[in-house]
């Protein structure tokens, strides 16, 4: 049973060299950040999967965690892509 | 250029709870299982940076009006005094004294004085983390 596991680490791990495959070659910015999105989203999935392999509860807080952390980074670098500053100093629209 | 975000706005006043009763529950959850009061600051300060990124500096200010510095002295404040109560009893600089009470709603539970130096390392955090934010945001 636990080499099922271990098959689907590797095919994670896998899908992971296409994400950086297109983090590196991407032609434009918003395909980097997108491959980025996915990157976050398959080390969630790794962890995961290593967290069955070792038998252990103690990193799934950590998936949580990367969850939060890879929204807000593809939020943050989104804004700035669409409007050049991350955060406004004023409202001017409410 | 005049922007209506509205699935992101809808989105974070979500969302930015949860992160909030995330990092409540990493900070107290940080005797046993991983966590503690660093993480749980930094989870707090990212709640407040989502926040700043769906609306903006001026409104954000107006949902929490503190100043981020105050809290930082307030957490310096609060871990000193932690440590330091242990030399008013005849022990040593940072001990910490622990005991096992019977809440009424929680049942058996242990009360450690670490509890009260963490909390003064999450406002530390969270105050460093946010005014270092908010200082690169305003500027120009």
């Amino acid at each position: 049973m636990i080499y099922v596991f271990w098959g689907a680490l590797i095919a994670v791990a896998a899908a992971m060299v296409g994400f950086v495959y297109r983090v590196i070659k991407g032609p434009t910015i918003p395909d980097r950040v997108v491959a980025l999105d996915a990157l976050g989203v398959a080390l969630i999935s790794i962890i995961a999967l290593l967290s069955v392999v070792m038998k252990t509860q103690f990193f799934l807080e950590i998936i949580l965690l990367l969850g939060i952390l890879s929204f807000i980074g593809t939020v943050a670098f989104s804004k700035f892509i669409e409007r050049g500053e991350i955060f406004e100093r004023d409202d001017n629209n409410h | 250029m005049k922007t209506n975000d509205v699935i992101l706005k809808t989105g974070t006043k979500v969302v930015s709870f949860m992160i909030f009763l995330f990092s409540i529950h990493i900070f107290f959850a940080g005797h046993y299982t991983p966590g503690g009061g660093f993480v749980g600051g930094l989870l707090a300060s990212s709640a407040i940076v989502l926040l700043l990124l769906a609306f903006d500096i001026k409104t954000v200010k107006k949902i929490l009006p503190v100043n981020y510095i105050t809290i930082t002295a307030a957490g310096i404040i609060i871990s000193i005094l932690t440590a330091s109560a242990a030399v008013f009893f005849n022990k040593s600089f940072f001990t910490h004294f622990f005991d096992y009470f019977h809440l009424p709603l929680l049942g058996k539970t242990s009360l450690h004085t670490a509890t009260l130096f963490d909390l003064g390392v999450y406002l530390v955090v969270v105050g460093v983390t946010m005014t270092i934010i908010q200082t690169i945001g305003e500027d120009e």
